[in-house]
């Protein structure tokens, strides 16, 4: 955990295999949807049509596949008073808002379950491999869990006295299937700015004690479409019980 | 309670929403006694800048009484009873912009800063009343508004001092002044400010507070202009020269001034070709604001001089003069006024006697002609300068 800091930064290392299998087939997809387009012909057209599927199946590949997301912020907070309280595990989903429960099972296994779209469950547990007080924790997932990702989180101190630098950098194998593709939509398009948007919440709540939210506030009538889209919000996942009165009512208002 | 609302571009309503509640325990609510409309309003009316939602609560210029306060909040900072003013800027007070007094850079108080990270990079603060990418946070144009880290930004007000001359310490003073103090006034300087608008009002009182020689105002409308010399300065009516930088130039010895200020922003006016090429390129979305007057400021300004931008933008602008910027070796200053540096030392001054804000006023009226004054604010009809709304007195009543 000492090693110097890399000349060439270059956090995707170990993204590209997963990159090649997504985007070899839509190239193809696309080259056969074109060459079928440009043939004006009814055996032209059923040509771009499986070029099209192709590509489709290209954007949504399906099959196993590594994840890596990473994240990093400046807390005004010294290491160690950063380290305890992300290491109370069973505080984490107050920031991470994937998270449903963390459950102790010793000082070193933690059971977790997020979920994914429409309330599916994913459980995995998890073994502290490794940490230091104040330093670093790293840990990975236990053989009974639905999917197999490792992860560590370093705090270390700024230089001139400028609090905490967090880094996290998590790796995850996705499994086939349909609890690979919850998985998948949980992370998003983008697992690192997930990432992100956590630790920008842990970072609010060390600093200040609590998360900066607009969510409750009073509002004149939304649109249906506004309301629609409050819903659908990225950091916002949809949980079980979200309330759906809010886009009726809107489309009542505009009707 | 009422509250005006934005239903759209160029639709203000004065709709009865639910009172906002406590949501975080650094939270206050305020039960507002004063609330104006500010220029910045307007590029939201006009529909100029991106992520307003149907429904938004507007303003960010309120002062009122502190009627409820989050179980965190420092009591020795504020309690329920006090009267204050509230910048419009959130602040967290803790984090490393916030320390260093960039208070309207705090990393912790806009939940949506991805939104403007994907834009600017970075997120500056949250703001009350404004678009989602700052915040979305509900506004102060309502007899009641929820207040975040309500511990670091409302001022305490004395009694006795009435809400018009202190309730623009909540905006339009501080960001005045800020603009001049970005101007780096030296003795002897003279410092150009466009637009003659009540930030420009204040920016010129305090260019002169802060030891400025001449101040030169530049504006369209002959009262708006009239008080800018009440103010002590001198004055251009850019409809009625050929050129402004050329008449800076013939009114400061071919030097040009010290530092030049953009109190305009992103929808400014002018007569030039340029102004119809950058109206054009806004109405088909190839660029969101209009730099005529950050043009001049870089033309005109003397070699080494600063240029400080009060004025509000909010995404991309064209054919800036970079090359006049760069061989001139300006410097530029801008942000969103860093407010808790400014209401507290802003507060003495009124209190001293120094200055008297309420001279800004054009309009007082009651919320629910708030979204008329929109329009005539928009329109410069009637001589508005400063409209202030009373949350709680009834159209009848006012007639």
């Amino acid at each position: 955990m000492n090693e110097k800091p890399h000349n060439n930064y270059n956090p995707k290392t170990g993204a590209s295999r997963s990159r090649a299998r997504q985007v070899v087939p839509i190239i193809a997809g696309a080259a056969i949807s074109a060459f079928g387009l440009s043939r004006k012909s009814k055996s032209g057209l059923a040509l771009a049509a499986a070029g099209g599927a192709l590509a489709y199946m290209g954007a949504r590949n399906q099959g196993e596949r590594e994840l890596v997301a990473h994240g990093s912020v400046l807390l005004n907070s010294s290491p160690m008073k950063a380290y305890l309280l992300y290491r109370n595990f069973e505080d984490l989903p107050i920031f991470m808002r994937h998270l449903e429960t963390v459950t102790k099972l010793s000082d070193k296994r933690y059971r977790w379950i997020a979920l994914g779209p429409l309330g599916t469950e994913i459980r995995w547990d998890s073994e502290i491999i490794d940490e230091r007080e104040g330093e670093f924790i790293s840990w990975r997932t236990l053989p009974n869990s639905d999917f197999s990702a490792e992860g560590s989180v370093q705090f270390k101190e700024a230089p001139g006295n400028r609090g905490t630098i967090l880094t996290s950098i998590f790796h995850y194998d996705i499994p086939a299937g349909r609890l690979g593709a919850s998985l998948l939509k949980l992370l998003g398009k983008n697992a690192s700015f997930k990432m992100q948007q956590d630790l920008r919440r842990f970072k609010a709540l060390v600093e200040t004690g609590e998360i900066p939210t607009t969510e409750g506030q009073s509002h004149g009538p939304r649109s249906a479409v506004t309301a629609a889209l409050r819903l659908a919000n990225p950091d916002e996942p949809i949980k079980r019980g979200a309330r759906m009165s809010e886009v009726f009512n809107a489309k009542r208002r505009t009707a | 309670m009422k509250a005006v609302c934005w239903m759209g571009t160029h639709k203000m309503s004065v709709e009865n929403v639910p009172d906002p509640k406590i949501l975080n325990p650094r939270d206050a609510i305020v039960r507002i006694t004063s609330t104006c409309i500010c220029g910045s309003d307007l590029h939201l009316y006009n529909g100029f800048i991106p992520t307003m939602e149907q429904g938004d609560i507007m303003g960010h210029e309120f002062m009122g009484e502190v009627v409820e306060v989050g179980g965190s909040v420092n009591k020795e900072k504020l309690k329920v009873g006090d009267r204050v003013v509230v910048p419009f800027t959130i602040a967290c007070g803790n984090c490393f912009f916030c320390e260093r007094q960039l208070w309207s850079s705090c990393e912790n108080s806009n939940p949506n800063y991805w939104i403007a990270e994907k834009m600017m990079g970075y997120s500056p603060s949250g703001l009350f009343g404004y678009t989602h990418m700052l915040g979305g946070y509900a506004g102060g144009q309502a007899q009641f508004a929820r207040v975040p880290f309500a511990d670091v930004g409302p001022l305490k007000l004395p009694d006795g001092i009435p809400d018009d001359k202190v309730v623009f310490l909540s905006d339009i003073f501080p960001t005045g002044y800020f603009g001049a103090v970005n101007c780096d006034i030296q003795p002897g300087d003279t410092v150009a400010i466009w637009g003659c608008g009540p930030v420009g009002q204040f920016a010129i009182r305090s260019a002169f507070m802060l030891g400025a020689e001449r101040v030169i105002a530049i504006d369209r409308f002959d009262y708006r202009l009239k008080m800018a010399r009440d103010g002590g300065a001198e004055t251009i009516n850019y409809e009625e020269v050929d050129d402004v930088v050329e008449t800076l130039k013939e009114m400061t010895a071919n030097i040009g001034p010290d530092s030049c200020m953009d109190a305009v922003g992103m929808e400014a006016h002018d007569h030039s070709l340029m102004f119809a090429v950058d109206r054009a390129k806004q109405a088909l979305k190839m660029e969101t604001d209009r730099p005529t007057v950050l043009r001049q400021c870089i033309q005109a300004c003397r070699k080494g001089g600063t240029v400080s931008v009060p004025g509000v933008y909010s995404g991309f602008a064209d054919t800036i003069p970079m090359g006049a910027f760069m061989n001139k070796g300006l410097s530029m200053k801008t942000g969103q006024t860093h407010m808790m540096r400014f209401m507290q030392p802003l507060l003495e001054r009124i209190e001293k006697g120094e200055i008297d804000p309420s001279f800004v006023i054009s309009h007082r009226v009651p919320i629910d002609a708030a979204p008329d004054m929109y329009k005539i604010f928009r329109d410069k009809q009637d001589h508005c300068t400063k409209v202030v709304l009373d949350p709680w007195a009834t159209a009848a009543a006012a007639d």
